[in-house]
């Protein structure tokens, strides 16, 4: 959406002042809610990337925010830093991510789902069956929250901020990647990457590290995820998580930057707002995303584009 | 004189249907060749397979008298060789001069200094340049999806002079484009042909075109040479006549 940059930025700072004042007053299931808001955000963020900007289709977000999460519960509970999780996760999640992106460089659209479905449930099963390592079934429980140089993030409002300021970095990074060249040369192997092929952009090598770094985040995020509830188990991965993954982008706007801050608030928020409706909720929510989808494919975002379009 | 390109009889068949057959020519340094046939000839085939967007089923390709048969586009491009495709082919969603950026960014720097580098990757004035060379400067913040076709047109050849390509391969610049915005063309593609020494192959249905704009010509018929030479000479070639006019 084009802005003046000094609305942009005064835009930016009302909404940083809103998230760092949500917390107050509210219980601690609702700064349990924001916590995840941020948590889902980043790992949209990732998704976006590989989806929204460069347009290869995954299923396997759910995968790697699983194998983030294991790292950072198996590591954390054995005593190891946070930190240590963080890179171990990121490194594995960046390999992982760039080899499941070979598939990509053969096939496209829904076969190129199939395949990172496949990727997703392997992952799913070997967390599950795995028992020596992952515990299966029984999850892992007693997940410690970090204390940072001194500040620990035990209490609900602490981590809160934790999360707010892993989600300030993620965003900063991401931003700072679309609107280098490589985001143009994400834009342009969606768009058409005959194209762009000939006109000497490497799109395979673009289309690995969309992978790579989408994949990356969807591991940061998994990190983020396991101190925050605390107990993990391999079913909160499965193929649920991937599709919720995948709505947050399409709702918010997929290849808009603030698409998934606005698709994870949509699928966190409003579920728990349609409460009132008792049983109807869900379907209440599946007709929003329904009605959203048919007639604006490009997102709330894309819807907000649209109607201010007349106006310039 | 040596060959900037050199095709050696290049084949390319589609299950039992050859759609080139056979094909070889050189093309010298600062020439503007022109490519014609009726439709189905195997023109833009024959691009596609110099430019390595089809796998060609024999033959070889030089450039500068080396072999580049089966490198990869990006590759190829990389090496000075710029093209346009039969269709339009602008990123609609990225402004003009987005498009033009893009054209240019892969040609300098590493991986790494086109993350953490420049934002324009130091196009920003060379784009400038090309978008008033091609009289866009109105569209420069335009989404180029916006544009009409014409002005599309004019970008999609502009991106392929963005990287200062040494030889540049069009397909059909001139199709749909009106007369005035024609003329333009023509005296774009002449200045920058005189101004680089760059060297072009043009696909081409508008005769009037091609004879003004190109020193010499090829006529492809059922994927095979069947004639060539100055403009004046094709076109009183009884051959020639013969293909086009006989089905
Ligand atoms: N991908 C393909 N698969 C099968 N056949 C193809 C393919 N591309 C081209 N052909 C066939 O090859 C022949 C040559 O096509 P080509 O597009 O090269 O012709 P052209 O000379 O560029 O024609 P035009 O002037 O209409 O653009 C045609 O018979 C066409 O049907
Ligand atoms: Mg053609």
């Amino acid at each position: 959406m084009r802005m003046p940059r000094n609305a942009r930025a005064i835009a930016a700072a009302v909404a940083v002042a809103l998230l760092v004042a949500a917390p107050f007053g509210l219980k601690p299931y609702g700064i349990y809610l924001l916590s995840l808001w941020a948590v889902m955000t980043i790992a949209a963020i990732g998704l976006n990337l590989t989806l929204g900007y460069a347009g290869q289709i995954s299923l396997a977000q759910a995968a790697f925010v699983g194998i983030g999460a294991y790292t950072a519960a198996l590591l954390t509970t054995q005593g190891w830093p946070l930190w240590s999780a963080f890179l171990l996760a990121t490194g594995l999640c960046l390999v992982v991510g760039w080899l499941l992106g070979y598939p990509a460089l053969r096939v496209q659209h829904h076969y190129l789902a199939f395949v990172t479905l496949s990727f997703a449930t392997l992952v799913f099963l070997m967390l599950r069956n795995e028992e020596w390592l992952t515990k299966g079934v029984y999850g892992i429980s007693g997940i410690p929250r970090p204390t940072l140089l001194g500040w620990s993030t035990k209490a609900p409002l602490d981590f809160y901020f934790f999360c707010l300021g892993v989600l300030a970095l993620v965003s900063a990074a991401a931003w700072w990647l679309i609107r280098s060249p490589w985001g143009r040369a994400f834009t342009a192997l969606r768009e058409n990457p005959i194209r762009a092929d000939s006109l000497g952009v490497d799109t395979r090598r673009y289309t690995l590290m969309a992978f790579a770094i989408g994949s990356a985040l969807g591991g940061i995020a998994g990190v983020m995820y396991a101190p925050l509830v605390q107990f993990i188990e391999p079913t909160a991965f499965a193929l649920n998580l991937s599709l919720n993954l995948l709505l947050m982008v399409m709702v918010g706007g997929s290849g808009y930057f603030l698409g998934p801050f606005l698709g994870a608030a949509v699928s966190v928020l409003l579920p728990e707002w349609l409460r009132f409706s008792e049983g109807l909720y869900l379907i209440l929510y599946a007709m929003f995303v329904m009605i959203l989808m048919a007639f604006c494919p490009s997102g709330l975002l894309g819807l907000a584009e649209r109607l201010r379009k007349p106006s310039r | 004189m040596s060959a900037v390109l050199e095709v050696r009889d290049l084949a390319k068949a589609f299950g039992g249907i050859s759609a080139v057959d056979g094909v070889s020519f050189e093309v010298h340094e600062g020439e503007i060749l022109g490519l014609i046939g009726p439709n189905g000839s195997g023109k833009s085939t024959l691009f596609n397979c110099i430019l390595g967007q089809l796998a060609p089923s024999a033959g070889e390709v030089r450039i500068d008298g080396r072999a580049i048969t089966r490198m990869r586009p990006c590759d190829l491009n990389r090496l000075g060789i710029g093209r346009t495709f039969q269709l339009l082919q602008v990123f609609p969603q990225l402004s003009v001069r987005e498009n033009l950026v893009l054209a240019g960014q892969e040609h300098q720097g590493s991986m790494w200094s086109r993350l953490v580098g420049r934002r324009d990757a130091g196009l920003g004035a060379s784009a400038n340049r090309m978008i008033e060379f091609f009289r866009l400067t109105a569209l420069t913040e335009e989404k180029a999806g916006a544009l009409s076709y014409g002005q599309q047109k004019l970008l999609d050849v502009a991106m392929a002079f963005m990287a200062g390509p040494r030889l540049v391969l069009l397909d059909e610049p001139a199709g749909g484009v009106n007369p005035t915005m024609l003329a333009e063309l023509r005296e774009r593609l002449r200045e920058i042909n005189a101004a680089e020494r760059a060297t072009f192959v043009v696909i081409e249905h508008n005769m009037e075109f091609v004879m003004s704009l190109c020193t010499r010509i090829l006529v492809l018929a059922e994927g095979r040479i069947i004639a060539e030479g100055a403009p004046a000479e094709i076109r009183s070639n009884p051959d020639v006549i013969e293909a086009y006019l006989g089905g």
